[in-house]
């Protein structure tokens, strides 16, 4: 006998002769119970991945190949060629306005409707705005711009459109709820002195989330100038135009180049980000 | 002397089935200084929030000033809360913008609209605001941001703020329920002196006896939502109290 069951079963010895009969019985601590679904889903998805490398024909020599091949097409790229360096910068300041426009336009959408959205000021009209908001932003961004490439033609236009559409639509999620997380009292306090909704939101509710709102608009347009950069590859203009033009005709170095733009534009803003968040952080 | 607020048999029934509030009525004369007693979850709350419509209640009516608030336009709710200042016991200041601004939010229900929302208040109001918080001890304070204060500061600026909307009324929920003694007693002291000079009458929910009976001209007690004392202080016997904080209510 395993030692530690004996042990158990002197402990339930004890107890029996320890205690009057009707106590005899601890009531036992309940074990945890697993839930069949987590369980259900670590079998499901081991199983799933499998299916799928067999199911997609996923072939180890085509990688060991276009491993090798990636590599050339790397070495091809270099160096860089600055032959066309004026159209990419153009294309990529195109970019940036594009972002920074959409972005504009999709934080002054959310600002009325972020409002319109929270359920402790509107608590039926909120529900709506926010379900419609959560059924855009399932759209990407990418498929907006094809559409409205279709509604207004190619250019930077559709572009401003596709980011302002998705990030109002995200914006719209975010402001409601740092609508949502402003103390109750506040909007009590407010509401007891007689004022009125309009007063109550600007008054009450704008200077609790105003930070908020600023810090959720430059995390957007961050992740904006990135998707700006590609919006380009579907023919919504700016620096992803140049690039996917360029792959198209094997012009790999001026690729590389374009590339490098992006890199460059992409990182300077991430650290501008994170120089303003730590700024708002230390306040 | 006419009653300035007519409680009548004032209910709240929250959709849960616990009824808050039952039947509860009492006059209210112009300068009175009224303090309700009782346990917590007795209704003490819900009553001040019934009387300004923050909770709308399920039954009754309350009239003041002559207007029965039950059938009240919303718009007319809003006339009623303005002549009402309330106090909380969480302060509920904006914490971010000036302690000046939060006294003129007192000045909202008076303004516009659109002047209201973007904050611009009259110079007359503003220099009010100013005198109001000299008058509380306040005026170091003025520019300061609201978070920048200690909690009895920041409670000073709650009795600012509701004084600014030059009220006849104060209903002030466990002003001092997150204060030491001491900071309380200052607290309690603004409050009576204030409502005394200029004629404000006051209902003050306490947690505490002896505090209530050391400033209110009135007792009300509550225990389960109904009203069971209404009275002098000197009236308030041991076994009233008693009988008021009685049993626990999660015993029964």
């Amino acid at each position: 006998m395993k030692p530690e069951l004996a042990t158990e079963m002197a402990n339930d010895l004890s107890y029996e002769t320890a205690l009057p009969l009707h106590l005899a019985e601890p009531p036992q601590p309940s074990k945890p119970r697993r839930d069949p679904w987590l369980v259900g889903a670590a079998w499901f998805f081991p199983l799933f991945f499998i299916f799928s490398l067999w199911q997609l024909n996923f072939d180890y020599s085509q990688l060991a190949h276009g491993t090798g091949k990636m590599f050339q097409l790397f070495a091809q790229m270099f160096p860089p060629s600055l032959v066309d360096w004026r159209p990419v910068l153009e294309a990529a300041l195109q970019s940036l306005q594009v972002a920074l426009v959409g972005t504009a336009i999709g934080v002054a959408v959310a600002a009325v409707f972020g409002f319109l959205a929270a359920v402790n000021l509107f608590p039926r009209l909120g529900l709506l705005i926010k379900g419609v908001a959560a059924f855009v932003r399932t759209i990407p961004t990418l498929v907006w711009a094809l559409m409205f490439i279709v509604a207004v033609g190619m250019g930077p236009v559709p572009g401003i459109l596709a980011i302002a559409t998705h990030a109002g639509a995200s914006l719209i999620k975010m402001f409601s709820q740092s609508i949502e997380e402003v103390d109750e009292g506040v909007h009590e306090a407010i509401k007891a002195t007689g004022a009125g909704k309009l007063q109550i939101v600007f008054q009450g509710f704008l200077p609790c989330v105003i930070t908020y709102f600023i810090s959720w608009s430059v995390f957007r347009l961050e992740a904006d100038i990135g998707e700006s950069a590609i919006l380009g590859v579907v023919g919504a203009g700016g620096i992803g135009y140049q690039i996917s033009n360029n792959m198209r005709s094997y012009l790999l170095p001026e690729t590389c180049f374009a590339a490098l733009v992006v890199f460059v534009l992409v990182f300077s803003v991430e650290l501008l980000s994170n120089w303003y968040k730590n700024k708002m952080n230390l306040k | 002397m006419a009653a300035i607020l007519q409680v009548e048999r004032l209910s709240k029934k929250y959709s849960d089935g616990t009824a808050a509030l039952s039947d509860v009525s009492f006059e209210l004369e112009p300068g009175e200084f009224a303090a309700v007693i009782g346990l917590s979850g007795a209704g003490k709350s819900t009553l001040l929030r019934c009387i300004n419509r923050l909770v709308e209640p399920t039954g009754g009516d309350v009239s003041f000033g002559g207007v029965r608030s039950a059938k009240a336009s919303a718009h007319e709710v809003r006339l009623l809360r303005r002549q009402m200042g309330m106090i909380f016991q969480g302060y509920n200041l904006i914490q971010r913008v000036s302690v000046l601004r939060n006294v003129l939010h007192g000045r909202l229900g008076y303004v516009g609209p659109v002047r209201g929302a973007l904050g611009l208040f009259s110079k007359q109001d503003v220099e009010e605001a100013k005198s109001i918080l000299k008058r509380l001890g306040l005026e170091q304070q003025t520019y300061k941001r609201a978070d920048e204060l200690s909690g009895g500061q920041q409670q000073r600026v709650g009795i600012a703020r509701a004084l600014c909307q030059r009220p006849k009324l104060i209903l002030a929920d466990e002003p001092i329920a997150s204060l030491d003694p001491v900071t309380a007693k200052i607290i309690m002291d603004n409050l009576h002196r204030i409502c005394r000079e200029d004629g404000i009458a006051c209902i003050v929910n306490l947690h505490q006896v002896e505090v209530a009976k050391t400033y209110a001209t009135r007792i009300i007690g509550m225990r389960k939502g109904k009203m069971v004392f209404d009275g002098r202080p000197e009236d308030l016997t041991d076994r009233m109290i008693s009988h008021i904080y009685g049993e626990s209510p999660d015993k029964e």
